[in-house]
Formats: C-alpha cells, sequence, structure tokens
C-alpha cells in the first residue's frame, strides 16, 4: 500500500471516517470543519464522479496548505457547472481563463505569488481529460518541463462530457461516444490510441505523479498533501466516473471507480521523479466484464451482436497493467 | 448597473441560490433496519446495540444494555447455542462474529468488577409469584423486579438454577459462575425460598397474597422407555444422573455405561461418564446428521473418547450387557430394523429420550389446556386461568435456557401489562437488515478470534470449564467485527461521498441529516453505506 493503512479498527482504512479513531487518523472528508471548497448548489449531474473528485482532492489541498490555496480551472464540466457567470460554488480564489492554458495560467500565478513574496500561497491547476490530455497538453509540458511550482490534478472521466460527449485521448478502446459510435466491425473507440498522460509526466522526471480514484478516499488525500508538501511540478490524475457519459446509474459512481482498481484497468500507483514508489494493490480481483457491464457505452460488447474478442483484449490490458506495476499480492496472483 | 466594472452587469453570487434538490425524484432517508442476530435471539437481546459500546471499549454500557434483556450473561456466553451467531451476516464475508464470547466476556467482567443492576423502578405495589429457580423463572423474576413489583421465587430444589445446575454439567457451566449471577438478581429484592414445593397453585397464591403468578417449573421427569430388561439390569434416566453429579454421592454407574439417546443430554451424561473414569457409549437409533444434540457438542464428545453407535436401538437389557438391533434409515428418512443384533457390554444404561414436565401443581386449576404434557399458553404467555402465567420447558417450544430466558422476559412485560389493567403492545419490528443491504467492501478483513480450549487430559479426568474465555484485548476485536447490519455505526461515509454537500454531520453520537434543499437523489450514499442504515424512497412527483 502507498500508505499508512489503519490498523483493524472494524471498517480500517475503507470508509471516510469512524468513530473510533483519534482526530489525527481521521480523513480530512471526515471532519465537520471540512472546507467543502465546491460547495452545494453546483450543476453537475446525480452521482457526478468529478464534482466529488475535486471536493476530495481541493478539500485535501486546503488543509494542507493551511487554506492558502489559489485555483486555476480548465475549461470543462468542471468550470461549466461550479461556475455559471455569476454564481460559484467555490469557496477558494480561483480563475478561469481558456480551455487549453490552465497549466500556463497556473504558471503565471506562481510566478506572480514567488515575486510578491507570497510563499506560503500555494497554486493547483485543474481540468478534465479533454483540457488536460489533449488542448492543454502542450502547456501542461511545458509547465513540467520548466518544473514550475504547481499542483495539476486531472480529473479524468475518459472524454469530453460538458459538450456532449466526445472520444479524448483518455476515452478507452470500444468506448462509445458521439464521436465513436459502435457501428462497424470495430464498434466503439479504437485499440491502440490514445495516450497515457501520468506515464507521460513521470517521463519528464518531475518531482511527483501520482493517480487516484474517487473509491480510495485515503489514497487520493494522502497524495494530494504528500504532492502538497513538495514544491515543483506535481501531477496527479484521477479517476472520475461519469454517470451521464457513461451510461451507468448515478449511484453506481464509486461502484465503478473501484471496479476500475480492482479489475486493473485502472493502476493506481505513485512515482518520484519518474520511478514508481508504490502501488495501491487489488483487493479482490474482479474480471473486466464486472466493469464494463454497468456501462452502456460499453453495451455493444455483450448481449445479441456480442464482441468477446474485444472484451478479451480489454481484459489483455487489465492483466498487462497488472503485471507492469504488480497490483496484485504474490500469494494472490497464484491463487 | 452605473458602478460595476466594464462588461460586468450582475454581481457575483454563491451556488447556494441554486436549490438543486428540486431535481431529485428519490430521497434517501436513514433508518434502522433489524441486526439478523437480534431477530434470532430467542431472548430477544439488542446484540448489535451492546457490541456497539463495547467496540468502543465501554464494557460496562455494553453489558447494561445487554442485561436489559437478559440478566445472565455469564450464563448465556457459555451454555447459549447462540442462534445469533448462525445468522450473522458476517458469516457470508469470513466467519460469524464471535457474540457468544464476547457476551461471556462482558459476563465475567461484571462479576469480577462487581457491577449492579440499575435500581428498580418506584414500587407498584403489586406481588407476584414466580415458581421455580431456573432460566425462566429468574428472567421474569428479574424483570418483573425492575419494573418495581415485589416478586417471590419458591423453588422445590435446594438451590436456584434449575436446569442450569442440576442439567448442565459443570465443565460447560461453572457454578461460581451461576452463583454470581443468581445473587445480583436476588439483591434486586427478590425473595428466593428453597426447598418449597408448590403443591397447588391457587392456594400457594392466595396464601402469600400474590396478584400474578409465572410458572416456570421446567421438565425434569426423564422419559422411560420400554425395554424389555432382566430384574437386575441397572436402567436410569438421565435427569437423576445429571441431578445426582451436584451433590456429594456420585452416581453409581459402573465401568461401561450405555447412554440412550441422541440429544444434547445425551452428550452431557456421556461426557460426565468420561470424566469420572467411565467409559461411555451412546447408542441413537438415527444418524449423526439426523441427532437432536448440536454438532459440535457431538464433535466434543467424539474428542474426549466417548463412542457413539449410531443406528442402533437397544432391545433387551441384562445384568453385565445388552442387545442392540442394527437400524437402517427407510427413503422417509426413519430408522427401521434391519434384524441384525449385537450384543454390548453394559453394567447401566442411561435413558436420554426427552423429558417430562411435572404439571401436578396445576391440578383443579380452572380453564388450563394441557397438551402432549404442556401447558398451553396465549400469545401474551398467560394459561387459559387468568393471571396465571407459564414459560420454559412446561410450555411447547425448544427446550433451551435461551428460550427459557426469553419466555420470563415476555411473561414478564406482560403480567406487568396485564396487572396495569392494560395490553403489552411490543413495538413493531424493523425489517431485516439481510446481507444484500450491505456494502462489505467496507469491512476490514477479519478472523475469528478462535476461543482456547481445555488440553485434552483434563477434559477427560476433570470438570474443568472445557472452554475458555476471551481477555480484553481479543474480545475487543471480536466486538469490532460487528458489522453493525442496519445500523449507523457513525462511519461518515454518506457525508464524505455526496458530490453534493448534502449530508449533514451533527457531531459525536447524533449522526446524520439529509439537507433536502440540495440533495440531488443519486444515490451514491445508500450504495455506499457499509451497514445499510440508508434507504431510498420515491419522491411524490
Amino acid at each position: 500500500m502507498s500508505f499508512q493503512p489503519v490498523k483493524f479498527y472494524q471498517t480500517g482504512t475503507y470508509t471516510v471516517g469512524n468513530r473510533l479513531l483519534g482526530p489525527d487518523e481521521r480523513s480530512v472528508q471526515s471532519g465537520e470543519l471540512r472546507s467543502n471548497s465546491i460547495n452545494s448548489g453546483h450543476r453537475a449531474c446525480q452521482g457526478c464522479g468529478e464534482a466529488l473528485g475535486a471536493r476530495y482532492a481541493i478539500d485535501a489541498a486546503m488543509a494542507e496548505s493551511n487554506n492558502q490555496l489559489i485555483a486555476v480551472n480548465a475549461t470543462g464540466c468542471l468550470e461549466v457547472f461550479s461556475t455559471p457567470y455569476p454564481e460559484s460554488s467555490w469557496q477558494l480564489p480561483w480563475i478561469h481563463s481558456l480551455f487549453g492554458n490552465a497549466a500556463a495560467v497556473a504558471t503565471g500565478v506562481a510566478a506572480a505569488l514567488k515575486v510578491k513574496g507570497k510563499t506560503e500561497v500555494r497554486v493547483v491547476a485543474q481540468g478534465g481529460d479533454g483540457g488536460t490530455t489533449d488542448i492543454g497538453f502542450g502547456c501542461l509540458s511545458g509547465m513540467f518541463e520548466r518544473n514550475d511550482d504547481v499542483l495539476y490534478i486531472c480529473y479524468d472521466n475518459e472524454a469530453y462530457m460538458n459538450t456532449g460527449v466526445q472520444r479524448s485521448s483518455a476515452t478507452p478502446p470500444t468506448a462509445r461516444t458521439a464521436t465513436t459510435m459502435p457501428v462497424g466491425k470495430e464498434p466503439g473507440n479504437v485499440f491502440g490510441q490514445g495516450k497515457n498522460v501520468p506515464e507521460i509526466a513521470m517521463a519528464h522526471g518531475i518531482p511527483y505523479v501520482a493517480t487516484a480514484t474517487v473509491a480510495d478516499l485515503r489514497d487520493l488525500e494522502y497524495k494530494v498533501r504528500k504532492a502538497m508538501k513538495m514544491h515543483g511540478a506535481r501531477y496527479i490524475h484521477i479517476f472520475v466516473p461519469c454517470p451521464l457519459g457513461w451510461g451507468s446509474a448515478s449511484h453506481d459512481t464509486i461502484k465503478l471507480a473501484r471496479l476500475a482498481k480492482e479489475t486493473g484497468t485502472f493502476p493506481v500507483f505513485e512515482a518520484e521523479h519518474g520511478e514508481v514508489t508504490s502501488v495501491l494493490k487489488i483487493r479482490k480481483k474482479q474480471p473486466i466484464e464486472e466493469y464494463l457491464k454497468p456501462q452502456k457505452r460499453f453495451a455493444h460488447l455483450f448481449g445479441k451482436h456480442a464482441h468477446p474478442e474485444m472484451v478479451e483484449h480489454l481484459q489483455a490490458i487489465a492483466d498487462r497493467n497488472i503485471r507492469k506495476y504488480g497490483l496484485l499480492d504474490e500469494e494472490k496472483a497464484h491463487g | 448597473m452605473a458602478n460595476k466594472p466594464f462588461a460586468i452587469t450582475l454581481k457575483p453570487g454563491t451556488s447556494l441560490a441554486n436549490l438543486t434538490g428540486s431535481w431529485r425524484s428519490a430521497r434517501p432517508v436513514y433508518l434502522n433496519r433489524l441486526p439478523p442476530c437480534n431477530n434470532a435471539c430467542p431472548a430477544g437481546e439488542n446484540i448489535q446495540g451492546w457490541l456497539f459500546h463495547a467496540e468502543s471499549g465501554d464494557y460496562e454500557q455494553a453489558w447494561r444494555v445487554l442485561v436489559r434483556d437478559n440478566p445472565l450473561p455469564a450464563v448465556m456466553g457459555r451454555v447459549c447455542y447462540h442462534p445469533c451467531e448462525t445468522s450473522c451476516n458476517r458469516g457470508q464475508l469470513d466467519e460469524a462474529v464471535g457474540i457468544n464470547s464476547v457476551e461471556r466476556f462482558l459476563g465475567d467482567e461484571a462479576n469480577k468488577r462487581g457491577w449492579k443492576f440499575d435500581a428498580p423502578a418506584a414500587a407498584t405495589g403489586k406481588k407476584v409469584l414466580v415458581v421455580g429457580a431456573g432460566p425462566s423463572g429468574l428472567s421474569a423474576a428479574y424483570h418483573l423486579a425492575r419494573m418495581g413489583h415485589q416478586v417471590e421465587i419458591q423453588e422445590a430444589g435446594p438451590l436456584a438454577g434449575g436446569m442450569m445446575r442440576f442439567g448442565i454439567p459443570k465443565y460447560r457451566l461453572p457454578r461460581e459462575v451461576l452463583d454470581a449471577e443468581v445473587q445480583r438478581i436476588l439483591d434486586l429484592g427478590v425473595t428466593l425460598k428453597l426447598n418449597t414445593k408448590v403443591e397447588h397453585i391457587e392456594q400457594s397464591m392466595k396464601d402469600g397474597g400474590f396478584d400474578a403468578a409465572f410458572l416456570a417449573v421446567g421438565a425434569h421427569i426423564g422419559k422411560r422407555a420400554m425395554i424389555p430388561a432382566g430384574d437386575a439390569a441397572h436402567i436410569v434416566d438421565a435427569v437423576s444422573v445429571l441431578r445426582s453429579m451436584e451433590g456429594e454421592d456420585k452416581p453409581m454407574l459402573g465401568r461401561k455405561v450405555v447412554v440412550y439417546g441422541g440429544g444434547n443430554t445425551a452428550i452431557d451424561v456421556a461426557r460426565s461418564v468420561k470424566r469420572m473414569g467411565g467409559e461411555p457409549i451412546i447408542v441413537y437409533r438415527r444418524t449423526r446428521d439426523r441427532a437432536p444434540a448440536h454438532d459440535f457438542e457431538i464433535e466434543e464428545a467424539l474428542q474426549e473418547g466417548v463412542l457413539i453407535k449410531w443406528l442402533s436401538t437397544i432391545k433387551q437389557a441384562e445384568v453385565g450387557e445388552i442387545t442392540v438391533e442394527k437400524m437402517e434409515l427407510d427413503e422417509k428418512g426413519f430408522p427401521q430394523p434391519t434384524g441384525e443384533f449385537e450384543k454390548l457390554e453394559a453394567d447401566s444404561v442411561v435413558l436420554a429420550l426427552g423429558q417430562d414436565v411435572d404439571l401436578s401443581l396445576l391440578e383443579g386449576v380452572s380453564g388450563l389446556e394441557i397438551k402432549d404434557g404442556t401447558v398451553q399458553v396465549a400469545p401474551n404467555m398467560m394459561t387459559g386461568h387468568d393471571g396465571i402465567f407459564a414459560g420454559g420447558d412446561m410450555v411447547p417450544s425448544e427446550r433451551t435456557v435461551t428460550v427459557g430466558v426469553g419466555h420470563g422476559k415476555k411473561a414478564a412485560r406482560n403480567i406487568d401489562a396485564w396487572l396495569r389493567d392494560i395490553t403489552y403492545a411490543p413495538e413493531p419490528k424493523h425489517e431485516i437488515a439481510t446481507f444484500d443491504k450491505l456494502n462489505p467492501w467496507y469491512y476490514s478483513d477479519a478472523d475469528k478470534t478462535v476461543r482456547p480450549m481445555l488440553d485434552m487430559i483434563r477434559r477427560q479426568t476433570s470438570f474443568d470449564e472445557v472452554q475458555g474465555g476471551l481477555d480484553e484485548t481479543n474480545a475487543l476485536f471480536e466486538a469490532r467485527r460487528c458489522l453493525s447490519c442496519g445500523n449507523c455505526f457513525e462511519c461518515d461515509n454518506c457525508y464524505g461521498v455526496c458530490p453534493d454537500n448534502a449530508v449533514i454531520k451533527l457531531g459525536p453520537g447524533k449522526g446524520f441529516e439529509f439537507n433536502y434543499d440540495y440533495c440531488k437523489g443519486c444515490g451514491i450514499c445508500e450504495a455506499e453505506c457499509p451497514c445499510g442504515s440508508i434507504k431510498m424512497v420515491p419522491e411524490d412527483i
């Protein structure tokens, strides 16, 4: 495990809080005084994983920075649903400029703070997978390469949801989107395209890169807090299911994030200076079907005109992740 | 508008003005569901409720919640067959919570630390006679006393405890444990008259000026079976054997002892014989899986060297030997004779074929219905005679200590209502928190704590207690294995997982509240509640 698990207390590490734990052992989210950085009344869909992931991450960053935090936001769902002019849900200084320049704006904010001598004020930049892996990628890479003092957080829901579910470079193979329709011999998004931004970030050799999901709050908070203790360019990639774009039930958001990790489809790890330092192990390994079936974007893989070969291919990708990152304990791998 | 900067027409506002609760088609509500353990407990204990306190290490509070329903936790923790554990949801995850061992720990803790019951309610001035100081009578006396009634127990035997003393061997229930829990009940102001056999119930009630009576005389008469026997053949019944184990003179059964029957009493006798240096053989007409004895008791008996002849009946008993006939099960599972015979050495035969009730005290009482040797009672435990209630082994039911204790509680509540001239109406039961209502992902993996067992030589030669107890650390661990099925244990999950901050945390011990102004009804809180304490209810639209 990538962090110190809470020793057995009925539910141990897994729940948000626990009445039996001391205050220092509790998660930020369990606190009555958490900052609720993105407040009620935002217009995210029912069961939005991104709204949840953003609150988890920014609340943790607020706690670690003693509430001295400025957020820079790329265009995307998160920006649109939280801040329809003139309303805002944000409970911290927050700036939005363009779709593709969040990393560059954050660099500028960090530089301005440095000039003004406000070293205690920290900067996060955040965006969806579109604003991060596609449109903002050049600015992001520049921010990494210059090692600017910014924590960039990507909330990955695997497509452009805000504009009507178009494919991004984070969309998984076979998934249905508005631009990868389930028609023809190879329905949905194709195999062999897209990019793995956490690994590209690692290739920049920046101080810290991590992945997390909304299903493992303790792990997510640990990573954000650890990143906030460091300086230089840091990148956290958070997996956030999208009920609207994925065609999943609104109450399955956390379950799907959990299954993404437990199937090996989304490896959860952290890396320092380009080197993987720890992984979150799979607790109860599940076949890929468990993850795919509750999502309508994969519906064409099953049923009357099923594509078992594509399911197998997806399983192979998950298995490769498991091997590559060592996601299974030795005994579980053999058992 | 004139004072605003270029191109700005509206003041900045907060999203709190946007009441997203109007999007909702279903609303989450908190509820309590009935944990399967509570539902299965014959004594109606709030098991999840007392484990909740034990989990935080507050053993005294745990014990106090426990004894609201059952005054004998140290006894229960030893002799109860724990249907709670059989139904425990954790059994579907890894292993059932060791409820029985935690109960015993709490009972022993209470004895060690001298905890007393809360003082009784204000005196009501009513007098209740309890006949029989067994589990049912003691339980009724306890509950009636706490309700403020004046209680007198009249017991025919020389000591209190009933079958707990004269039926259950010491290696399962050390007598000092029983004595301590009986004494605590008497300390509530209950009068106990020993060696007082009630010959005629109406007369006894009249003599003592009692307003109501609870009968719990048990079933102490061993059933006989017609076995052709020579004049000198030594045939005794199991109840008298177990009873005489309590006295100075141990029963004279000889070396080879045949025990006839397949219930828990047969096992108790055989294991006791083993401890006295005898060589017990149990003869039972059916197979192990059809024996009424609990399998773990059969297993422990076999471990200790008790021999068991399955599918056998006794045809003839003579001095020094018996003849048994082999049986086979027919397609309906009934044993049928095969005509194959076998001789066994036997210095004595102990019949453990069940017990009958001594109903002589009820002679001449009007309105009673006796069926199959037991007294029929209404759902409120009252017999056909106004003001006379009955429970325990003398009424139709499963005959265990825990059922007896449950009868005592139920009868006490109904007697109390009857004395006040009202009807006791129990609160409607919550729906059961079945396993599918839980989200077991959240519970840490933790195997059941194994209780220590006495070493084999001492199990075969002494009446020392076979099963050991837990100490404080592992009792705490075991309590914390509880899943808290159907009842919020403040894990903060709902508060954490709501994407809309629509759950309000009210603080330690106060739980949570939904903020329906903003709750969009996504249902994540219900899906991610570990213990099934949230339910989605459709909105009227």
